[in-house]
Formats: C-alpha cells, structure tokens, sequence
C-alpha cells in the first residue's frame, strides 16, 4: 500500500492528462493504468472558448484524485500564486510543486523549489515536489516539511530512463521512510520496473503513455512493469557477482574426475 | 480602463474583479483568478477593485504532466 500524506492507494502509478490524441484516448489509458491520482494544472481560459471548462467535465468523469501542478512556473512567487489558485480550482491542498530553472532540461531550480515548498507547507499545503537526484535539496525540502519528494528519473519527456542510477539508489537508503516517487524521463516499462526494484515507492508518468501509438495498452504494460518491481523489490534481489557460479548442483555431476576440478 | 487580461491588452469599465469576471461571462464557470501577480480568491473578487494597467490572470482546470 501506497500512503501520501495520510491517504492510501493500491496503483503505484500516477499519471499525467496531457497529450493524448483524443479525450477517449486519455480515458482509457487512465482505466488500464489502474492509476488513483492523475495530474492537471491550470491554464489561462479564454471566454471564447471556454477550453478549460469541457476538460474539467472529463476529469471528473475519471474519478480519480486530482493533483494539480506548477508546471511552467519559474519563480517561487508565481508557483505560490499559481498553488493558491489550483487550491481553490481544485478543491485540494494537495500540488505536485515545480519551479523550473531553464526551459532546455526543465530541471527544477532547487532553490525557488525549497524556498516555495517551505512557504506552501506553512501555508497547509501537502507539496510533492519536482526536484533532481540531489540528496541536500531533498533534505532541505524534507526540513522545509515535504514528506513526499518526487525526483527525476532524467529530465521531463526526455525517455532516457534513470540516468543517475546510483544516486537514486542512495536517495532510497538514505530516506527509508519517506515516500519517493520517480517523476519525469521514464520511456519504457523496463525503466519504470528498474525504478520499483530500486525500491521507490510509485513512479508518475504522462509522455511515455500519452505519446505511444497506442496509450492504453502502453499503460497497461506500464501498470505490469511497476508491479512486476514492487514484487521484485519486496522479494529481495539478489546481490550482482563477477564470476559464475552454477545453478545446477555441482556434486553428482556424470563423468566428473577430480582433476576436472583443477 | 485599459487592463492586461491573460496577457493581452483588454478595455473594460468593470470596476471589481468580480464584475469582469461576469461580465467575461464566467459567472458560474470553473475559474481561479489572480491579480498583479497575486491569487484572488472567489470571494475576494468582488470587493477587488480594478484600475488601470492592473494585470489580471483568470485560469481553468487544463492537462497536465
């Protein structure tokens, strides 16, 4: 079981609205994803046409938690604004907290990130930062009352999968008891199920499923990635080795002579 | 009065937050609003007042990663 402040859920995956060729196509992937929490965010709406409107409709249809984001914002001050207003347009207090740094890598600015994390907990807010790998950020988002962190697999719709693999590893051990979500640069199922077998709690994703050519089959074989590395993870994985060591039992072997041995 | 409106340049003679809002015909609609780079809240709206040059965001529920 999967718990975020305070609320249980059975899917490990999270998943993103965006992209998909048609409204129909994003609800069926979320229905084979089994996901419980999708995110959103807010965009300007023109009374012309009223596009934000139509999609709320459809969200609710999902039946899902909603977790709005931050997306594009590039400093604390317009993250804090734009959190407020998700607040109210959402009816949750829950914001998946992105403050971004450059809009090549979208890398989050981990400064603006802390700094906006610490002012929205005091606020009431329950933020999931987007944050990296790095291991101070994510203790000073921690201090600053974050009790989920969400970072980078590689950076946003990039696929490229868990680039800095050992320090993912050393973000699990060194936070066992703080829920870690990977969030961003996932592009197969093999990379999500290499994240769950590090040990990370969920992994959220949007490109990798709304962009292949057939989203709700992407995200069902997704959905078995993530609970094929949970299983694994809760299994126990066996320790990687240099040399052989045979699987069939040596003793008893046909024609064996101790000089073989040699 | 000339605003900025989601970033565009918008004449209008509302006086309150609130009444461009309705007057945008987003009375009963999904929004969030923000002014001068500060959020607004629904019941705020009504006693913001507008004035010239003011920047005014108004948002809805829309796709995201």
């Amino acid at each position: 079981m999967l718990t975020l402040y305070g609320q249980d859920f059975t899917s490990r995956l999270l998943l993103g609205t965006a992209q998909y060729p048609s409204p129909e196509s994003l609800k069926q992937a979320v229905a084979a994803s089994g996901a419980e929490l999708v995110t959103v965010s807010l965009r300007r709406e023109s009374a012309r046409t009223s596009t934000g409107q139509g999609f709320w409709s459809l969200i609710e249809e999902l039946g899902c938690r909603v977790l709005p984001n931050t997306a594009g914002c590039r400093t604390p001050k317009e993250a804090i604004a734009t959190a407020q207003m998700a607040r109210e347009l959402f009816g949750t207090d829950w914001i998946k907290l992105e403050v971004i740094a450059n809009d090549d890598t979208l890398q989050p600015d981990l400064f603006g990130l802390v700094e906006a994390a610490a002012a929205l907990t005091a606020e009431g807010f329950a933020v999931l930062p987007y944050t990296t790998e790095d291991l101070s950020a994510a203790e000073r988002l921690v201090a600053a009352g974050c009790t989920v962190l969400m970072p980078w697999a590689s950076p946003i719709g990039s696929a490229r999968g868990l680039v800095n693999k050992d320090a993912l590893r050393t973000l699990r051990a060194y936070f066992p008891d703080i829920p870690l979500i990977i969030d961003a640069g996932i592009g197969t199922p093999s990379h999500a199920a290499e994240a769950m077998e590090l040990g990370y709690d969920a992994v959220l994703l949007n490109t990798a499923i709304a962009k292949a050519g057939d989203p709700a089959k992407m995200a069902a074989a997704f959905a078995r990635a993530i609970e094929a590395g949970r299983l694994a993870f809760e299994a126990g994985l066996i320790e990687p080795r240099d040399m052989a060591s045979p699987s069939t039992p040596v003793a008893g072997t046909p024609f064996f002579k101790i000089d073989h041995a040699s | 009065m000339k605003i900025l409106l989601n970033g565009e340049a918008f004449a209008t003679d509302a006086t309150t937050l609130d009444e461009l809002c309705v007057r945008l015909g987003f009375a009963e609609a999904k929004i969030a609003t923000a002014k001068n780079g500060d959020f607004v809240a629904a019941a705020a709206r009504g006693s913001t007042p507008l004035t010239d040059a003011d920047e005014i965001e108004i948002v809805a529920p829309r796709q995201g990663g």
